[in-house]
C-alpha cells in the first residue's frame, strides 16, 4: 500500500525546489584587480600561419617569433624608398 | 624586436589624408570615429606650414592604461597598446589621458550617450581569435598576423608615415635627416615613447 504522506512531502519538496530554483546568489559585480589587465588573453601574430589570410606576401613559419619578425623587417625596409632609388 | 612605433615626418607630409582614408577602408571604422588623423599648423602660411598624421602613438609608458578604472588595456610583446571592448564601460578617462587624443567615442544613442571606446590598434586587431569576423566586426584588420604593417604607413604616398619596428624606422629616419641635412626634431617621439637612459628633471611632473 502506498504512504499519502510520503508522497505530499515528495510533492512539497519537488515544488519547493522549482519554486526556489532562482533564489539563488550569484556574482554580479566583477571585481576589478587594480593595475592589472582584466581582459581576455589574446593570441600572438607569429601563431598564425601565412597561409591563414589572403594576399600576404610575408612568409614565415607558423609559431617561429624569429622568422615572423624577420618577415615583418623585410616589409619594414621596404618604406626607405632610398633603397629603391639608389 | 623592439617595439613597434609610428613615426611621422613633418618635413614630407603633404596633407593628403591617405593615412586617414587607408585606416578608414582597411578597419571598416564607423562614422563619426577617427582613428586617425592629420593635423596642419600654419595652415596657409608659406614656408611655415606643417602637417602631420596623428593617431594612438602606443605610448611606451600609456597614460590611458594606468588610468582605465576596469583595467582594460594591455600591452603586446610587440608594444602595441591594445584593449578589451567587453570589458570598456566607455567612461572617457583615457580620452582626457590621451596626450594625442587617439581614443575614440561612437554616439551609442540619443543623448549623446558613448559606446565603448574605439582606437588605432596597430592593425593588430584585439583580443579575440586572429583574422576571425569577431576580431573584425569589433577591433578591424589584423594585419600583424597577416604579416603586414600598419596600413596608414604602407599607403603613405610621401613615406611621411612610417609604422614598425621602431629601430628600422629610427635608422631609415636618420638617413634621410642626414641626406637632406635637417628635421631630426620629430614630433610625439619624446612624448609618447620617452627617453628611458634619461631620468625626469628634478620636481618635473611624469
Amino acid at each position: 500500500m502506498r504512504n499519502p504522506g510520503k508522497a505530499v512531502l515528495l510533492g512539497v519538496a519537488l515544488a519547493a525546489t522549482v519554486a526556489l530554483s532562482a533564489c539563488g546568489e550569484r556574482d554580479q559585480v566583477t571585481v576589478y584587480k587594480q593595475g592589472k589587465y582584466q581582459g581576455k588573453p589574446d593570441t600572438k601574430p607569429w601563431e598564425n600561419g601565412p597561409g591563414e589570410s589572403l594576399y600576404t606576401t610575408s612568409k614565415w613559419t607558423q609559431g617561429d617569433k624569429t622568422s615572423w619578425e624577420s618577415a615583418l623587417k623585410t616589409r619594414n625596409l621596404a618604406q626607405n624608398e632610398y633603397n629603391r632609388v639608389e | 624586436m623592439a617595439r613597434m612605433k609610428f613615426l611621422c615626418d613633418a618635413e614630407r607630409c603633404i596633407e593628403c589624408n591617405g593615412c586617414v582614408t587607408a585606416c578608414k577602408n582597411v578597419n571598416e571604422v564607423p562614422w563619426g570615429v577617427n582613428r586617425r588623423r592629420v593635423v596642419t599648423i600654419n595652415d596657409g602660411v608659406v614656408g611655415a606650414e606643417r602637417s602631420i598624421s596623428v593617431a594612438c602613438m602606443h605610448c611606451s609608458d600609456a597614460p590611458c592604461m594606468a588610468v582605465c578604472p576596469v583595467d582594460c588595456f594591455y600591452r603586446t610583446d610587440e608594444g602595441v597598446v591594445l584593449h578589451d571592448k567587453d570589458l570598456c564601460i566607455g567612461c572617457g578617462y583615457c580620452f582626457y589621458a590621451c596626450p594625442f587624443g587617439a581614443p575614440q567615442f561612437p554616439q551609442a544613442g540619443a543623448f549623446g550617450l558613448r559606446g565603448k571606446m574605439d582606437k588605432c590598434t596597430f592593425c593588430a586587431g584585439g583580443p579575440e581569435k586572429d583574422l576571425s569576423k569577431e576580431e573584425f566586426s569589433k577591433y578591424g584588420a589584423n594585419r600583424l598576423a597577416e604579416g603586414k604593417l600598419p596600413a596608414c604607413a604602407e599607403m603613405c604616398s610621401t613615406k611621411a608615415l612610417l609604422g614598425g619596428d621602431g629601430d628600422v624606422i629610427a635608422d631609415i629616419y636618420r638617413q634621410r635627416v642626414l641626406k637632406r641635412g635637417k628635421g631630426s626634431e620629430v614630433w610625439g617621439w619624446g612624448t609618447a615613447y620617452g627617453k628611458p637612459e634619461q631620468k625626469a628633471p628634478a620636481g618635473a611632473k611624469s
